[in-house]
């Protein structure tokens, strides 16, 4: 099959892109997501929530050496894990409900790479010039001061970019205000160093340089959401039927010789991914719709009606080219497909909310000692020793007392306790050493295993929890 | 027109001539930079090598120009703990045993160190979680053969039982009364502890070793035949048998009797913070007086 004349090429040099600048409803929307999701990644360390003297009060903060994260009111500990593997799940079935509704979304508007890439871009414009400028200087051979100065002082505001990006990404994992105190002082601990140093290189680099090398050779993204794309997903198509055969129209021809397309360039010339929308469907398009305003601007100036780049469904093109009239987007938005992907995804929503209202801010659980099975005591009776972890996800101390419920009597003691009450420092895990007796005669001392259950009461405010477990016997 | 580059008969380099199901594969090149990072890992490949131990010899490896070694890393960090250990262990030494749970700090490290101690001396006779088995004490139970107090295992523990390496062990031994006693007697013997310890036997045998346990066995065991911890004499009447309470395991301790030997901890060489640190672990394991 492959009949190419030269023999292949191993190796190819990125084709640098020199996006241009584009004004429309679709840049405006992403200056605006650019704007909000830069923010919130920046300021959100810095939001302060009191929960007391005993615990950190940054609001969203994920406190490693302790194993904690916090979340304004919500404190999640190590086995909640749950929540966070729920949200993990949201955000897939989140990303699955967008691609297959709006295609690659994601990658055009929210996603980090797109947005910092952009906001590389636009320094690079503002100190290299817009397309045209950056070219020229860009093909210019001589090294001379002007280019050097250009260079420089876009490479410095790059890294600046990229030093704060690092540094923001450490601010969530220890107390903000302290942790930026421990840098400007030059005593922070290496690992925020080195996160910041790691952070830094790859914005930098990526940001910079990479750009859409990073979609197209090291994001797994693009080729799996490829899959969830059908074709009823409204992505960024060229109208085909309308814009052929393109080209500017002579004196001398008839008007209908020649489609609404003049070959202006202008989709191709603002595409930060270098491509050409007309030749449709490609990997490399992040469906960013900058190439709908660039030609839209176009097709105001010469009179012709907008969208002959516009967001469509793959289905419609092959409807509107038999001459039919096209669906509506709404119809393609809400089909069968997505609605399974809103109800999944609601339901684990809804399911996360439960538990998080339901959850108490105490916690037992129980396990059994396994070695030995059982203990017979001087007067026969049998005991069974257990590990109890009591959880208190309280900001205060409190005490608890312990109680076995079954169904004949069991003594509960408590190692190290003589009442049989505990004391659980604010927001701590206890494990304490419980042993249960029954006497030599009962029947849990006969059986080979009976069911216990064992009640915490909270002291203070009466608040009970309880965890089930066995009694193991001589049988 | 300009050139699609996605038809087939412009593209620059055709395909591989690979296809499945229709589909085929653009003979498209590398991007470079992904070369460049390859020469990277290759560079940085020689550059680890240089500087850490690598290649294999004989005797070892290559040492690297760092010197850098995951022993001596081990031994540093021992080294680091021994340290960081060593203000806890002076303060668990002074502190009398009986006060030390009243420090929970104290207590915790010393519960931790017992745990670490036990599981490497004790565990491969006493059994994890002093499970105990037979001839070998249970220590979760409330039946101590010399002492269940803190300060009675810390002596067994630093003294051992019965050991020939330590002047200050504790030394008990019970008569072989095979050697000087009739089948009978014993017979009778086993019966009469039977019966004290709550099991069914005949009642005209144990009459007669009630007596005979009187002449012979109350000296230690007691009149009653609840034993006696200052010689390690097990109380008979319980529930609790270190090497089985039924007839025939009976007879064999009476006839040919037992000698349980424990080690001396002090003089094996375990040091006093250890050797506090374990009995600790041992008198909160569930059964400590």
């Amino acid at each position: 099959m492959s009949d190419s004349q030269q023999a292949p090429q191993l190796y190819a040099a990125r084709e640098p892109i020199f996006p241009k600048r584009v004004y429309g409803r679709f840049r405006n929307l992403k200056w605006l997501i650019m704007i909000v999701t830069l923010g919130i990644y920046y300021i959100t360390p810095w939001l302060r929530w009191d929960r007391g003297a005993e615990l950190p009060d940054q609001a969203v903060l994920i406190d490693l050496a302790s194993r904690r994260f916090y979340f304004f009111w919500i404190e999640i500990w190590p086995y909640e894990f749950y929540f966070i593997g729920g949200l993990l799940i949201m955000a897939g079935l989140g990303l699955f409900l967008f691609t297959s509704a709006l295609g690659r979304v994601w990658c055009g508007y929210t996603c980090p790479q797109t947005v910092w890439v952009d906001l590389f871009i636009l320094v690079e414009r503002w100190i290299e010039g817009d397309r045209n400028a950056r070219l020229r200087l860009q093909r210019q051979k001589k090294w001379d001061l002007r280019k050097l100065r250009l260079r420089v002082t876009k490479w410095l505001t790059w890294l600046l970019i990229a030093v704060s990006t690092g540094g923001a990404w450490v601010f969530y994992f220890t107390d903000a205000p302290q942790l930026a105190v421990d840098l400007l002082t030059f005593n922070a601990h290496p690992v925020a160093w080195s996160t910041i140093l790691v952070m830094t290189a790859t914005t930098f680099i990526f940001g910079g340089f990479m750009r859409e090398q990073v979609c197209n050779y090291m994001c797994p993204w693009p080729r799996i959401q490829a899959a969830m794309m059908d074709t009823d997903t409204l992505t960024v198509a060229y109208r085909h039927w309308r814009g052929e055969p393109r080209g500017k129209l002579r004196k001398n021809e008839a008007p209908d010789t020649k489609g609404d397309c003049i070959d202006c360039m202008a989709c191709v010339n603002v595409c930060p991914a270098g491509i050409d929308i007309r030749d449709g469907q490609q990997m490399e398009c992040i469906t960013c719709a900058l190439c709908i305003d660039a030609c839209d601007e176009i097709m105001d100036k010469i009179g012709k009606p907008r969208g002959l780049i516009a967001y469509m469904a793959l289905k419609d093109e092959v409807s509107e080219t038999a001459g039919e009239t096209p669906v509506s987007p709404w119809k393609h938005i809400f089909r069968l497909r997505t609605m399974i992907y809103t109800g999944l995804w609601s339901l684990i929503g809804v399911g996360l909310m439960f538990m998080l209202f339901i959850r108490s801010d105490i916690d037992i659980s129980v396990a059994p000692v396994r070695s030995p099975v059982y203990i017979t005591m001087a007067d026969g009776s049998i005991r069974n020793a257990y590990d109890v972890r009591l959880r208190n996800k309280h900001g205060e101390e409190r005490s608890f007392s312990l109680l076995a419920n079954a169904d004949e009597a069991v003594l509960l003691e408590v190692e190290g306790s003589d009442d049989g009450t505990v004391t659980v420092a604010a927001d701590e895990l206890r494990t304490i050493r419980v042993y249960l007796t029954v006497g030599e005669d009962a029947d849990a001392a006969s059986a080979a295993l009976t069911d216990m259950r064992i009640w915490i009461t909270d002291e203070g405010n009466g608040d009970r929890a309880h965890a089930d477990t066995v009694f193991n016997g001589r049988g | 027109m300009a050139a699609n580059k996605h038809d087939k008969e412009d593209h620059e380099y055709g395909t591989t001539g690979h296809e499945w199901d229709g589909i085929q594969e653009w003979n498209n090149p590398l991007p470079r930079w992904w070369l460049w990072s390859f020469y990277l890992c290759i560079i940085w490949g020689i550059g680890y090598v240089i500087a850490y131990p690598a290649w294999p010899l004989i005797n070892g490896a290559t040492p690297g120009l760092l010197g850098y070694s995951t022993r001596a890393e081990v031994a540093e960090e021992i080294e680091r703990f021994d340290v960081a250990n060593a203000p806890m262990e002076a303060l668990l030494n002074e502190t009398p045993l009986a006060d030390v749970e009243q420090n929970p700090e104290l207590n915790d490290f010393a519960k931790n160190a017992g745990q670490a101690v036990y599981n490497t001396w004790c565990v491969q006779c006493h059994q994890a979680g002093g499970a105990g088995a037979k001839g070998y004490p249970v220590l979760v139970d409330n039946d101590w053969l010399w002492g269940g107090t803190i300060d009675d295992i810390y002596l067994t523990v630093n003294h051992g039982i019965r050991t020939e390496d330590d002047m200050d062990t504790r030394y008990s031994q019970m008569p072989a009364y095979g050697d000087f006693m009739s089948d009978e007697e014993i017979s009778s013997l086993v019966a009469y502890v039977q019966t004290i310890s709550g099991q069914d036997a005949d009642t005209t045998l144990a009459e007669t070793g009630s007596q005979l346990f009187y002449d012979n066995c109350a000296a230690c065991h007691g009149d009653a035949g609840t034993g006696d911890i200052f010689q390690g004499a097990p109380d008979l009447t319980d529930r609790i048998w270190l090497f089985g309470g039924d007839e025939a395991a009976l007879t064999e301790t009476i006839t040919n009797a037992r000698f349980g030997v424990m080690p001396s901890w002090s003089a094996r060489g375990m040091s006093e913070a250890d050797i506090r640190a374990v009995s600790l672990y041992v008198h909160q394991l569930g059964g400590g007086e």
